[in-house]
Parts: structure tokens; C-alpha cells; sequence
């Protein structure tokens, strides 16, 4: 785009301010903004950047904890796991262009997050992913699951970083919009971790990676923006990614950080060169000015403005120790990665972009960086849903017969087909693959692990947002809990549909108020995480869609535990109050055909009794499998546990007060199944009374199959045989 | 046992072969970069698993035109063992060191799964710790791990006894449904014509540890060092 367009009402609109944005950038600037000025001002207060309609409420969760060493305003979170040993780790979303471009939308996805992580000092070690599809017979859902798996699959192999976990739902909600959120977890030392802040006057800026094309201009707008019939036009916006480049960069980067030359490193992600250089600038207090003659570009006459504004990947801006440019550029041409002084820190306060020898832009900095609007925007709560008792709900014929279809279902269906496309295993460290209830991966070298794992239940927090986001979060701290963990902090990736509707800004508030509930309770703080909003096409929106990615430790990995069970003869224990709460369960969903009611409640104190329990009984070394009830409830966690150890279960009949199918198929939280020995079944379930939880002998392992007496059994090999078939019958092997 | 790693751009599973050949060795690897025109003197060389120069072109046909390709071929002809795992092993066909090609999965997916290995021959210098028959659970990571050579070639092989590994059943079967990508013959491993150069696409180095599922991988490298303590 020509710096001589004239700026008119159709081009303000077109780079997406609203309402009285334009006249305060007027105000701002004392002038009318070039063209590229213009373009700057529009990435940087996009919703994307500028997080402008939800920074209000992020700012009331917690953010501190005795293991947090950076919050939220880095490149990605960071604590303390001990020993000198750090933890750097963030989810984002990568929604918009995922639905546009599967494949390319989903791989730079995830090599943004990676990237976020390594420009703190740390090895990636582990990627995660939270995946949300549409019906699964909507035409474009085999298609975009087959693009974003390959894309995700890809990009993780390549670089040699283990995928190791994550979620997938499918949802007719998410039929126009679907849901990519990519998580990286790293390790560094602590005493070696880099920031973003460009402290210092005079100092070389330099730009390192692959060269700046036209691809992903305005990807931050875009990202801002509902759908509409037009959006597929908006394919030129999707970054293309190159995990080869990626993989070179980060060996090139990690060689460089050995050594103390590095001032300030930050990626080049959304909104590119200008909000790399703004924000460094801005946090270091300096100014900043820009040679864009010198950027290495990869096509010709590329004006100052798609420069500033393109998304190219694979791209990072460091700020070095004046001298040491040398050092730094044999590296990055060891690695055959581009390396170019580009500009220089200054005392102006102001960012001067040059090209051709024209001035393209001269902004100040800290207007740039820090005068987004931030907007309270109105909001409704969620009108409260009805508790729905548990003989509303019709009992099935047979329980299991209820279970065997409920487990070939798209809810609760196996995941293999996606997870298999993912390399779990390089690096040597992964001690729990995908299957389980967290990912477990060893720090290289220790008998130290990190657990981690992504979930939300996205019916619930539709029913009630702030009892479905408390119930996110405690779903994420017994997933810990049940590897052996210290669940530690969190990090969350909140999609919603259009702020600007009330009702859709209420989920919002909502969500955020339950949250920070649970995670003050459970001392577990939000270190990172990254906001989607306009998740909706047509004035059709998501429910609301919280995704929590939690990551604790585990300090000797030889006490730990799977959900699967490992002998016959041994007695499972249900340990937690059983109130049959089937409103807006996968039963009452799949066997009544209804979501309705509230979700179930969540009971802060009876989840850390309880976790606390379990996590004590896998160090001691007393329980040999160890799940937690959720999607489903109780029978349907028996079954994970059976057929992740091919072993079955003689189920005993239950004798308490409820519907028998409200005990099997409730989904009551703080529950715990685990499997121990006879003997040591009964004395955990005397521990978990004087805790003042309830706790049961259900059932006792052995045999190829599930029985419960008056019903026919089901064999294993026939369960599995339901349970596998559904995706790979979807996608066409 | 002094193990050479070579290093592409793209490669990434050197650490964890040269860690698996340490345990067994106690002798930490080098590491040589592939702009590099010498190995130094070594009892073997590795070609590891990885996405040398990204898999562009096709998987491996790059880094077999890396500068220190040249010197393996070289060492390699003149008799020091070569083990190519995975994008190891793509590489050594690429250079012409072993017969046949790895074409994409059968599936067209990338594949990481655990497979079962049938040892086909318990003779060479990577499987004299294994005896023939004997059944190896290891993991696959691959996306074009399909092998392929025509029948002559394949007949030829069998004829030599140089199939050293199938994908087959726990139960030591050679079957369609063990067979994760589609290779000829249910083909996992090959050794060339003087037993000195040993191809795979599974990873025995991810096969070493209890607490990673399996240490049915770790007797490969135990032969090797065997190997070379009676040679």
C-alpha cells in the first residue's frame, strides 16, 4: 500500500477502529497518521494486542506464588521448579487462521508458542494442544481435522519437540469456529532466563531468522474480527510456516543465550516488526529507530508498511551488548539464518522508522505501546440454570449397555487417530504419553518431572461460567494430582464469541471471577495466557470456551502413577462425595439427548481433601492406578482405567439412596478412582472418612471384561473395539 | 566403543543415541557438525533420527550431499560400521549405501506408535545380543518410513539373509496389520552386503529405559559394543 493512499472513513474502517478510536490516535498524534502510522496504530490497539476489552478483569486473577518468578506480561509465565531449574510455559490460540488455512493455520500456532517460550532461555520440551471441531458430519470438520492435526503434527516433529498432550472436543457450536490452542512448556535455569526489556541507549537492534515477506499482514486484525460468508477471502492473511527454520533458530538462539551478550530478545508473533520493537523499547524506557532498508526481505519493492505490519514467521528481534555482533552473527550464519543490525536503541522516547531514505513513521513510544482504549464493557450475567435431579433423568436398560455406547461417541471416543500423528517420544523424556490424565516428561538428567495437561469442559461454563471455569481449573489440579503432582500454576487461553454483545461479555466476567476463585483456593496462579475473542460467524457465537493449561512437578518420577490398572485381584476405591449430579452430563447428553440444568457444583475444600489424600497415597507407594471422575462419570472412568491396562473389573452393585445410573454416570466432582491392594483398599477408605470424605470399595479388578451383576458382562476387546472405531471410522482410517 | 554423531541441520534425536550408546558404552559421543569435512577416527558412525534440512526435496536426499557425507561414504567403504536410524537410514539409501528408498507412509500420516521388531537375523554386529526370532518392542516415529525396492532387489536381500528386522506381532508374526507404514515385506531394518552398515526406521535409542515402556531396544547397542570387543 502506497504511503500516498489517502486516509479516508473506508480506510479507517477497513484497519478496524471503532467508535472514537480514530480521534484519539488524532489526539495522540496532534496530526493525521501516514499510512503507515496508521497501520502501526491499528495492530497494536487491535483486541488481539491490546487486549483492550478484557485487561480489566485479567487483572483481578492471581498472578503470584511462592513458585512464580515472572506473570503475565512476558513473552510466557515462568516459575520455579527447584534445584536452579525453571519452568517457562503459555498456551495461545491460534482460531482464526485454523479455520481459514487447517494446516498453516495450526503449525505457525504452534510455532508462535514455541517461540514465546525459547525467547525466555528455555528448551522447549513439551507441546500440548486443546482442539475444538464442529459436528462431526458438518461438511468441513473432516477437513479441518485432518489439516490442523497434520499442521500441529508437523510442525512439533520437525522441530524434535514431543507433542505429548491434550484435548479435542466436537461441538456443533464450533461449526464456524473452530478452536486451535496451542500450548509450550520449556526449561531453562533460573539464573539464565531473558527478557524483553530493551534497557540501554545506543545499543544494535537485530533481526534474526527467515526473511520479511507479505504474509500475515494484518493477521492481529484479522484475528480481532467475527466471521462472515467473505472470510475464506481472508486466506492471504494465514501465515506459512517452516518448523525447519524454527528448529534452527532455536538451536541458534539457545547457543547464543550460553553466552552474556544478549540485552533484550523478543519473537516477532503477531503484529510483527512493530510490536516487537514498541514493546521492547517501551519496557526498556528508550527509543527506538529503524532501518527498514536494512530488514532482509524475500520479495522486491515491499513498501514500510507491509513491513512493519507482516507476520512472517520464524523471526526474532534481540537487542545485544554494543561489539558483540560478531559473535552473535557467526552463529546465526552457522545455523544459515539471516542476521541484520536493522537500528539502534535512542533517548528520544520515539520510534523512528526509516525506508529509502524517507521517514515512514515517528511515533512516541510509550503512546504506542500503552494507549490502546481499554473498555469495561456492559455485561449481563448468565441467568443461573436449575439443578436437575437425578430421577429426572431416565435410567437406562443396562448400565453397561449405557457405557458401550456412551464410550464409541465423539465425547468420549479414542483420541489415538490424532495422537499417533504427533512424535510423544523424542527427546528420551516422555514418561506418560497421551491416554492418561497428564502428560508426565522427566527433566533431563533428575528424578524430577514435569506434569502437564489442558482441559475445560466447555457445556459447563456454558451453563454457568463462573461454576464451569472453577470446575476447568479444579479439573486441571486433579489431572496433576492424579500423576503424582504438585499442581504448581496455570496458563489460559480464553475464547469467546463478541465481547460487544452483553450476554457474551457476562460469560467473560464470569469466567474470570471463577477462576481466580479456584486458583486462590488452590494456590495454583495464572502465569500466562492469551485471550480470543470474536469467535463467531454470522452473529453466532461459541460457548464460552476457557482452556486451562496446568503444569505441575513431580519430585521423583518413581512415585508416580497411570491410570492404568496393573494386576487382577486387586479392589478400586471411589473416594469423594457421590451426589448423582447428572445435569449437563455426557449421559444425560448422549443417552436422554438433552443439555440442560446446571453443572455440577464444585467444592473448593473437598477438593484439596481429597487431593491431597491421593497425592499421599501414590508417594507412599500405596495405590497402583489412580484416575479422576469427570466427562461421564464414574463407570466410564472404570472403563478408561480397564482398557488402558487390559485388564476388567467385577463392578459391585450400588447400594446407596441415588438412581443407580446417577451413581454410575454422575459427574460429581472431587472424585478419585484408585486401585490397591486388599488390605490397604480398606484402610484408604477409613483415611478418606476421617478426612471426612466419603469413600467406597466399588469393584475389584481381573477378568477380560466388565460385570455387574444382572447385566450382561462386557468384554474388553469389545468395548475397545467401540472405543477405537469412531475416529479413524470419521476421518476414513 | 568411541561412537561419531553426525549432525545435520534438522536432526533431532542425536542426544537421545548418543546417551543410549553412553549407557551401554560409558563413552560419551562426539558430536560432528555436517559442515564438516572429516569424522574423526571413530568405532562407528551414526546418521541419527531428525528432519535433516527439513525433509524438503525428499526425506534425506539433502544431508546425503552434506560436505561430511562425503568422509562417511568414504569410512563407511572402508569398513567402519554405520547405524542410520530413521532420517539416518533415509540418508544412507539417498547416498547409495544401502539398497531401496523410504517412500511416504502408506497411510500418508506421520505415525508414532509402539511396534514389535521379529529379529530376522541375530548374526550381525547390531543383533549379536538378540537371538533370530526373538520378538523387540520399540517405538516407530516416521512419516516416510514405507520401504521400498523392487522384487529383484527384495528377493535378493532375503537370499543374503540382510532383512535384519520385521514389523510383526508380539507374537513374532509377520502381519498386514503389524506393518505401521506400508514397507515391502514388512522391511524395518537392512544391513548392507558386509554386515557393516545397519539401516532402521524404529528408534532402539528411545528403547533403553524401563520407565520410557521398553528396554527391548538397548541389546542393539549392546551388540555393538559386544561386536567390537570381539572383532
Amino acid at each position: 500500500m502506497p504511503a500516498s493512499v489517502k486516509i479516508t472513513a473506508d480506510v479507517i474502517k477497513a484497519h478496524g477502529f471503532k467508535g472514537d478510536e480514530y480521534p484519539r490516535l488524532l489526539e495522540i498524534l496532534g496530526r493525521t497518521p501516514s499510512m503507515t502510522e496508521l497501520g502501526i496504530f491499528s495492530v497494536m490497539w487491535s483486541e488481539h494486542c491490546s487486549y483492550k476489552s478484557s485487561r480489566f478483569w485479567l487483572k483481578t486473577l492471581p498472578t503470584t506464588g511462592t513458585c512464580v518468578i515472572q506473570g503475565p506480561g512476558e513473552n510466557a509465565g515462568v516459575i520455579d521448579i527447584g534445584d536452579g531449574d525453571a519452568c517457562i510455559f503459555k498456551m495461545e490460540s491460534h482460531n482464526h487462521p485454523s479455520y481459514i488455512e487447517p494446516y498453516q493455520g495450526a503449525a505457525t500456532g504452534v510455532g508462535g508458542i514455541m517461540r514465546d517460550v525459547f525467547t525466555m532461555g528455555a528448551r522447549p520440551v513439551a507441546n500440548l494442544n486443546a482442539l475444538r471441531f464442529g459436528a462431526p458430519d458438518h461438511p468441513k470438520t473432516k477437513h479441518l481435522v485432518a489439516g490442523v492435526v497434520a499442521g500441529i503434527g508437523h510442525y512439533g516433529n520437525a522441530t524434535g519437540v514431543p507433542t505429548v498432550g491434550g484435548e479435542t472436543n466436537f461441538d456443533k457450536a464450533y461449526n464456524n469456529n473452530i478452536l486451535v490452542n496451542a500450548m509450550c512448556i520449556g526449561l531453562a535455569k533460573t539464573d539464565k532466563i531473558f527478557y524483553s526489556a530493551a534497557k540501554g541507549v545506543g545499543l544494535p537492534v537485530v533481526y534474526v531468522g527467515s526473511k520479511t515477506g507479505r504474509d500475515g499482514i494484518h493477521g492481529a486484525t484479522m484475528a480481532s474480527a467475527e466471521f462472515d460468508e467473505k472470510s475464506a477471502e481472508k486466506r492471504p492473511t494465514v501465515q506459512v510456516g517452516d518448523p525447519f527454520t524454527e528448529k534452527l533458530l532455536i538451536e541458534a538462539c539457545l547457543e547464543l543465550m550460553a553466552s552474556d551478550v544478549i540485552i533484550a530478545i523478543q519473537d516477532m508473533g503477531a503484529a510483527g516488526l512493530t510490536s516487537s520493537t514498541s514493546e521492547m523499547a517501551d519496557k526498556g524506557g528508550v527509543g527506538i529507530e529503524l532501518n527498514l532498508d536494512l530488514v532482509p526481505q524475500r520479495e522486491p519493492h515491499m513498501t514500510a508498511y507491509e513491513m512493519m505490519l507482516s507476520e512472517s514467521q520464524e523471526r526474532m528481534l534481540m537487542i545485544l551488548k554494543p561489539g558483540s555482533e560478531p559473535q552473535a552473527e557467526a552463529i546465526f550464519k552457522k545455523w544459515e539464518l539471516d542476521f541484520a543490525v536493522i537500528g539502534h536503541t535512542t533517548d528520544t522516547g520515539r520510534m523512528i522508522v526509516k525506508h529509502k531514505g524517507q521517514i515512514e513513521a515517528d511515533l512516541p513510544v510509550d503512546k504506542l505501546a500503552n494507549s490502546a482504549p481499554q473498555y469495561q464493557r456492559p455485561w449481563v450475567a448468565t441467568p443461573p440454570a436449575a439443578r436437575i435431579l437425578p430421577e429426572w433423568v431416565k435410567a437406562p436398560a443396562s448400565n453397561l449397555g449405557a457405557l458401550k455406547t456412551m464410550m464409541g461417541q465423539p465425547q468420549l471416543a479414542s483420541r489415538r487417530w490424532i495422537w499417533e500423528q504427533y512424535d510423544s517420544m523424542v527427546r528420551g523424556d516422555t514418561l506418560q504419553r497421551p491416554g492418561g490424565d497428564a502428560a508426565v516428561v522427566r527433566v533431563h538428567g533428575t528424578m524430577k518431572a514435569i506434569a502437564a495437561c489442558c482441559d475445560v469442559t466447555p457445556r459447563y461454563v456454558l451453563a454457568d461460567p463462573v461454576m464451569g471455569t472453577k470446575q476447568a481449573v479444579v479439573e486441571t489440579w486433579r489431572n496433576l494430582i492424579c500423576v503424582g503432582a504438585n499442581p504448581l500454576a496455570i496458563t489460559d487461553n480464553m475464547n469467546f464469541a463478541n465481547p460487544e454483545r452483553p450476554e457474551i461479555m457476562g460469560q467473560f466476567v464470569g469466567s474470570v471471577q471463577g477462576m481466580g476463585e479456584a486458583c486462590r483456593a488452590l494456590d495454583f496462579p495464572v502465569v500466562s495466557g492469551n485471550v480470543s475473542l470474536y469467535n463467531e460467524t454470522n452473529g453466532v457465537g461459541i460457548p464460552p470456551t476457557p482452556a486451562i493449561g496446568g503444569v505441575g512437578l513431580i519430585p521423583d518420577y518413581s512415585k508416580s502413577a497411570t491410570i492404568a490398572l496393573t494386576a487382577a485381584g486387586e479392589l478400586l476405591i471411589l473416594i469423594g462425595r457421590e451426589e448423582g449430579h447428572l445435569g449437563q452430563s455426557l449421559y444425560q447428553l448422549i443417552i436422554a439427548d438433552k443439555a440442560e440444568g446446571a453443572p455440577p457444583p464444585v467444592d473448593l475444600n473437598d477438593e484439596i481433601k481429597a487431593g491431597n489424600l491421593v497425592r499421599a497415597l501414590i508417594r507412599e507407594e500405596r495405590v497402583s492406578a489412580v484416575h479422576d471422575c469427570s466427562d461421564g462419570g464414574l463407570l466410564v472412568a472404570i472403563a478408561e482405567m480397564a482398557l488402558a491396562g487390559g485388564i476388567g473389573v467385577e463392578l459391585y452393585p450400588y447400594e446407596g439412596k441415588l438412581p443407580a445410573h446417577a451413581a454410575w454416570f454422575g459427574e460429581d466432582q472431587g472424585r478419585y478412582v484408585v486401585a490397591a491392594k486388599p488390605g490397604v483398599a480398606e484402610q484408604i477408605a477409613e483415611r478418606a472418612r476421617l478426612l471426612g470424605l466419603p469413600a467406597r470399595i466399588i469393584g475389584k479388578s481381573g477378568g477380560n471384561g466388565l460385570t455387574l451383576k444382572g447385566e450382561a458382562a462386557l468384554s474388553l476387546a469389545v468395548l475397545r473395539a467401540v472405543h477405537e472405531a469412531w475416529l479413524p471410522g470419521l476421518m476414513g482410517a | 566403543m568411541r561412537a561419531c554423531v553426525i549432525v545435520f541441520p534438522g536432526t533431532n534425536r542425536e542426544r537421545d543415541i548418543a546417551e543410549a550408546i553412553e549407557g551401554v558404552s560409558g563413552q560419551p559421543s562426539r558430536m560432528i557438525w555436517h559442515g564438516d569435512t572429516e569424522v574423526p577416527k571413530c568405532d562407528l558412525i551414526v546418521l541419527p533420527g531428525g528432519f535433516s534440512y527439513g525433509d524438503y526435496l525428499r526425506t534425506g536426499a539433502m544431508a546425503a550431499h552434506s560436505p561430511i557425507m562425503r568422509d562417511v561414504v568414504a569410512k563407511a567403504k572402508a569398513g567402519t560400521p554405520v547405524l542410520g536410524v530413521c532420517n539416518g537410514f533415509q540418508t544412507l539409501c539417498e547416498a547409495g549405501l544401502l539398497p531401496g528408498i523410504l517412500l511416504r507412509n502408506a497411510s500418508l500420516k506421520f505415525v508414532c506408535k509402539d511396534v514389535h521388531l521379529r529379529v530376522d537375523n541375530a548374526a550381525t554386529l547390531y543383533t549379536n545380543r538378540y537371538r533370530t526370532g526373538d520378538v523387540a518392542q520399540v517405538i516407530v516415529a516416521h512419516g516416510d518410513g514405507n520401504y521400498f525396492a523392487d522384487a529383484a532387489a527384495l528377493d535378493e536381500l532375503e537370499a543374503e539373509n540382510r532383512v535384519v528386522f520385521r514389523y510383526a506381532t508380539p507374537a513374532g508374526e509377520v502381519t498386514q496389520a503389524a506393518n505401521p507404514n506400508g514397507s515391502q515385506r514388512n522391511i524395518a531394518g537392512i544391513i548392507d552386503k558386509r554386515g557393516r552398515i545397519l539401516g532402521m526406521m524404529p528408534h532402539p535409542e528411545n528403547a533403553c529405559e524401563t520407565t520410557l515402556g521398553s528396554t527391548q531396544g538397548r541389546p542393539l547397542f549392546e551388540s555393538i559394543v559386544a561386536g567390537m570387543a570381539a572383532a
